[in-house]
């Protein structure tokens, strides 16, 4: 089958790869109908992520067809339309039990999870396409992909829909409504979410949705203002005005209630290589990109809420510690745990009340996947989602 | 007699993991690992008890013959020790222990400890692994094969059974057939 693969930093490519198989009784074969790139992706294209090797497939944005059913999968069946969550969760462990699934203890295969047992203190659960510090797993940027714990995750969408109305049920519309709920809305609140990508557009749509008085977009590029504007936020340029001061301003002192960061790590800092050796020796390993985690600590209101999907990766210093505690505010965060949501915003979508696709900028064959990976870190102005078809 | 904290690496802090008569191993490198899983102790004992179940989980154990007690631990290069077990304590339910016979190539002792949580969690398991390599070439190669480090294997090991035990199958993303790649 015909795969993106990752090489090296910027340098991922179109390759023809084996084709994959059912291995587990629980696994599923999907043949692929959609599929997007993340900004999560962009943090692998860049090499900030460690644990990758050359030739692994990204993706973990995705959806199709069944085509295989494992003998031990009861519930799937050769022909439905699914959407994959990007987080493998296995839906027996002691998280899986929490709706915890981001946290689950078994899809981290156990020759996998050693590093990550050691940078996190205990191993992180299996992501699509998303490391070996994560399982490993082959991504959904393909023609097909292999889905295990199959009979758990995947949600059957119903004939007909068009796959570009519940492809972001994967990852992005459940991200950032998980963002919106970390964030404890009250009505009449007012939100601030740092970044105008996809997970930021999705959390104002979700805030809105959740009741937020006022929900205050922050970003540099005019074409996701706009998108965040069209979706009822209030924008700021922050190369336009001082960020902290235009909040106070507009919340006349008070400061927001609660602020998201849906922007992350970016590409400083992280040094993929020496990550797990600068845990266990302690150094201080710099990320030096968490100046939006550092704004918002800082803009909050006393008593605010701060909620943290953007991903970090490593580790972190000079924070405003001082203001944190000082101020009493509360902080929630982690990957997301999509299968929980995935029935209320299937619903959501079929209602017609969240709209899913405004974000979409390039529809593009899975063929040029490498030249939309250039474009939408190059141009995120103008690349403001983009699907890929296999 | 002492006091200690078992599990070093799992820091589980419930009363399970405390124990006041721990017999640690005899041998020069032996790990003790623990875990929690979801499934009743009787059904963890009893898929541990019957040996030939070994394979399964232990990535090192090619295979278990003679009423479980000949296991053949595979290494690189198609190299394999045979090493002849008995079991020293079985306690239905709660521990197996077994070591090695004068005749194996390896020195090699361990148990595993069966217990329910206090607090509903399922059940804790706690697994020592110990052995000797001999001496020599073929020592190197033996502790190779044992990965150098029982506690890396005794983790892994105890992940793996995890996983078959909550889930019915072993978490794999192996290339090619379970991850292709380019
Ligand atoms: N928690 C999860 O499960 C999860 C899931 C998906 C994505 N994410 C993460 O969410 C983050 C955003 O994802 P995306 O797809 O929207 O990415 P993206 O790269 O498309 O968008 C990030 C946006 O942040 C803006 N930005 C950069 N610096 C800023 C600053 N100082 N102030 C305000 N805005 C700033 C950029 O201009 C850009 O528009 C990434 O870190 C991604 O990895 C997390
Ligand atoms: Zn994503
Ligand atoms: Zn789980």
């Amino acid at each position: 089958m015909r795969a993106l693969t990752w090489h090296g930093k910027h340098d991922v490519r179109v390759d023809t790869v084996p084709d994959p198989e059912i291995v587990n009784p629980r696994d599923a074969i999907i043949k692929i109908t959609a599929t997007a790139i993340c900004g999560s992706d962009l943090h692998l294209y860049d090499s900030v992520i460690p644990g990758m090797h050359r030739g692994d497939i990204l993706g973990h944005e995705f959806m199709g067809e069944v085509v295989e059913v494992g003998r031990g999968n009861t519930s799937l069946r050769v022909g439905q339309k699914v959407v994959v969550p990007f987080v493998i969760a296995c839906g027996q462990c002691f998280f899986c039990g929490k709706e915890q699934y981001s946290a689950c203890d078994n899809s981290n295969p156990a020759d996998k999870s050693d590093a990550s047992e050691v940078a996190y203190g205990y191993p992180a659960a299996g992501l699509f396409g998303y490391s070996h510090l994560t399982g490993g797993y082959a991504g959904g940027q393909a023609e097909y992909a292999r889905i295990p714990y199959s009979d758990f995750g995947p949600i059957v969408v119903p004939d007909g829909i068009e796959d570009e109305r519940v492809l972001f049920l994967s990852d992005i519309f459940p991200t950032g409504w998980m963002a919106a709920e970390n964030a404890g809305i009250q009505p009449g609140d007012t939100v601030v979410v740092w970044g105008c990508g996809p997970v930021g557009l999705f959390t104002i749509k979700s805030a809105i949705h959740m009741g937020a008085g006022r929900v205050i977009a922050i970003d540099h590029h005019p074409r996701r203002l706009a998108l965040a504007k069209q979706n009822g936020a209030e924008v700021l340029n922050y190369h336009e005005v001082k960020v902290l001061e235009a909040l106070k301003e507009m919340t006349a002192g008070i400061g927001p209630d609660a602020c998201i960061d849906a922007v992350g790590m970016e590409a400083h800092g992280f040094a993929p290589d020496n990550i797990i050796d600068a845990v266990k020796q302690e150094t201080k390993l710099g990320t030096d990109r968490q100046h939006v985690l550092r704004e918002a600590i800082m803009a909050c209101r006393k008593g605010g809420r701060i909620s943290m999907p953007g991903v970090y990766g490593g580790i972190g210093d000079k924070l405003p510690i001082g203001a944190f505690m000082q101020k009493g505010l509360t902080l929630k965060t982690g990957q997301t745990h999509v299968q929980k949501y995935l029935p209320t915003l299937l619903e959501l979508v079929m209602d017609g009340q969240i709209d899913t696709t405004d974000l979409i900028s390039h529809r593009l064959p899975l063929e040029e996947a490498a030249t939309a990976y250039k474009n939408f870190h190059d141009n995120p102005n103008e690349w403001t989602k983009v699907v890929l078809k296999p | 007699m002492r006091t200690q904290q078992t599990s070093t690496d799992a820091e589980m802090a419930s009363t399970g993991f405390l124990d006041n008569d721990v017999h640690n191993g005899d041998h020069s490198s032996s790990s003790i690992q623990a875990v929690m899983i979801n499934r009743p102790r009787s059904e963890l004992y009893g898929f541990w008890r019957e040996f030939r179940n070994l394979p399964l989980f232990m990535a090192n154990v090619r295979s278990v013959s003679g009423d479980g007690r000949v296991w053949i631990i595979a290494g690189p290069g198609g190299f394999e020790v045979q090493l002849e077990t008995e079991i020293i304590e079985d306690r239905p339910g709660e521990k197996i222990a077994w070591r090695s016979t004068e005749s194996a190539d390896i020195d090699h002792e361990g148990w595993v400890e069966f217990r329910d949580n206090a607090f509903g969690r399922g059940t804790e398991v706690r697994v020592m692994i110990s052995y000797d390599p001999p001496a020599g070439a073929v020592g190197k190669l033996v502790a190779k094969v044992m990965q150098r480090e029982p506690r890396i294997q005794a983790r892994r090991e105890l992940r793996r059974f995890k996983q078959l035990m909550e889930t019915g199958e072993v978490s794999t993303s192996q290339a090619p057939v379970a991850a292709p790649r380019g």
